[in-house]
């Protein structure tokens, strides 16, 4: 379980956060929701330690990741698994050697045979046991997210971040990579989090729920009762969504947006 | 003062929770592969060349009779030794270790790259940037050797197939009141010039931010100041060591 406690961060004077507090359970997908902007991956970079908050705390099972020990904060960094916007793969390694780096570097304890194993196990587990030498270069979009998921569980992660895993991609593979890091958190009970924009993982894959206006959480639910919600901003941004959904269906099958 | 103050603080940071010496020392052959090896060739090049056109310019304003013809052999030794091996070879890889440095980095950093190796709970300016620094202070002097080597040897074909002096009298040039000292010094400047293209490079590339325009651009910075710290670089050790 990861606790957040009133996050600040400011940049050159501009309050991007304005003091958010939130819990995400283990076993369980949160889903930080907002528009561009709202400071959904500051908080996520301020979470995974790749920002510095200005003020507040943050706790993982119990133990501070914001003070200063940095052999702690190493512990801790070693337990976290993460999916970027844009994959971040190693362009110059395999999807093989990709896959097996953060096992190489972790755990130095493992044989090549055992981690070679393990290397099989995640490529296979997202559905990519064929393209062991292949590069980077030569992935789809959702190939590389793929690559990017066996990446974060090769060493056991007990957290997995992910940044827009949507992004860039259609919406069949949208789905199947939702469905892929839904079941990656139940099969080994994870605690992740998912910084999103894109209503569908929402209906797809959300646990918990937190929507993020102008650096403040201004709601916090599940899925279930997101459509029940008053507040304004996010009515806002669902009808904003609903209405591209259904103007992209209109165009799709050949009619005009503008009769919608 | 603040750029100053942030080049420091990176060169710092490599040193703190540092990788294993099992993972520098394979990284450090991959990038002494890359930075060494894959720089002979234009090395030899530019050297050979060089050498050659010293010799020939050298030859072509000596003309006054009573200076013997192995003074040409003489000063191409001397400017090669002091000056130009070390510096020209320098400046070249400036531009082709420096940008590749810079260039690589830059695009690791907008790719997101190095934010997995920080999330990873890896040093990423010890994993990246220690190997080519390392690599470099390792590679520079191996290069000016060669580069030292091919000048000299140039000179004496380019010399002895114009006819402008004999072989003999080239290799009595050669011979003629040498310091071994020179040597020594310059490879004294190519390790330093070494680390200064390496980590420059290397700080360039490393808080690169935006795009692939913005790569571009560190790149450029890269060469441009590795070049102007070289050349400060040249000067101080001239001063202070001769």
């Amino acid at each position: 379980m990861i606790e957040i406690h009133n996050i600040h961060k400011s940049f050159n004077g501009v309050e991007v956060l304005k003091g958010i507090d939130g819990v995400f359970e283990t076993g369980k997908t949160t889903l930080l929701l907002g528009a561009s902007g709202t400071g959904k991956s500051v908080l996520l970079q301020c979470i995974v330690g790749l920002l510095k908050p200005d003020l507040g705390s943050i706790t993982y099972d119990g133990k501070v990741f914001t003070n200063n020990r940095l052999d702690l904060k190493q512990e801790i960094r070693r337990k976290i698994g993460m999916l970027f916007q844009g994959s971040a793969l190693f362009d110059s390694m395999t999807v093989q050697e990709n896959v097996e780096f953060p096992l190489k570097m972790l755990t130095p304890d493992m044989t090549r045979d055992e981690r070679m194993e393990r290397v099989d196990f995640c490529l296979k587990r997202v559905g990519l046991e064929a393209a062991h030498k292949k590069m980077p270069s030569e992935l789809s979009g959702g190939m590389k997210k793929r690559v990017g998921i066996a990446r974060a569980i090769a060493p056991n992660c007990t957290y997995l971040f992910c940044d827009e895993p949507n992004s860039g991609l259609d919406p069949l593979t949208s789905i199947k990579i939702d469905e892929l890091i839904y079941e990656i958190t139940k099969e080994y009970n994870i605690t992740t989090v998912i910084v999103t924009h894109d209503m569908n993982s929402v209906i797809e894959i959300g646990d918990h729920i937190m929507f993020l206006h102008d650096g403040l959480k201004v709601w916090e639910g599940s899925k279930d009762n997101i459509m029940d919600t008053n507040v304004k901003d996010l009515n806002n941004f669902i009808f904003a969504n609903s209405l591209m959904r259904a103007a992209k269906r209109v165009e799709d099958e050949g009619g005009e947006i503008d009769k919608l | 003062m603040k750029t100053l103050g942030n080049y420091l603080l990176f060169l710092s940071s490599q040193f703190v929770r540092g990788e294993s010496l099992k993972i520098l020392s394979r990284r450090f052959i991959d990038e002494a592969v890359l930075i060494g090896i894959s720089s002979v060739s234009i090395v030899a090049i530019v050297s050979t060349f060089i050498g050659a056109v010293t010799c020939v310019q050298i030859a072509y304003n000596l003309t006054n009779a009573l200076i013997p013809r192995s003074t040409i052999g003489f000063m191409v030794r001397e400017m090669t030794i002091l000056e130009l091996a070390p510096t020209i070879t320098s400046i070249v890889l400036a531009g082709k270790v420096g940008s590749n440095i810079a260039g690589g980095l830059g695009t690791m950093r907008i790719t997101e790259q190095i934010d997995a190796l920080e999330v990873m709970g890896i040093n990423s300016t010890s994993y990246l940037v220690l190997p080519k620094i390392l690599a470099a202070i390792a590679m520079f002097p191996l290069l000016v050797i060669l580069a030292m080597t091919l000048s000299i040897l140039g000179g004496y074909v380019a010399g002895t197939l114009t006819g402008s002096l004999t072989p003999q009298e080239y290799v009595e040039g050669l011979r003629d009141a040498f310091i071994p000292y020179n040597i020594t010094f310059a490879l004294i400047k190519s390790v330093v010039f070494a680390f200064l293209i390496s980590s420059i490079s290397a700080y360039q590339g490393f808080f690169t931010k935006g795009g692939a325009l913005e790569v571009g651009e560190a790149s450029t910075k890269a060469v441009t100041n590795s070049i102007i710290g070289v050349l400060l670089a040249d000067y101080l050790c001239a001063q202070v060591l001769l």
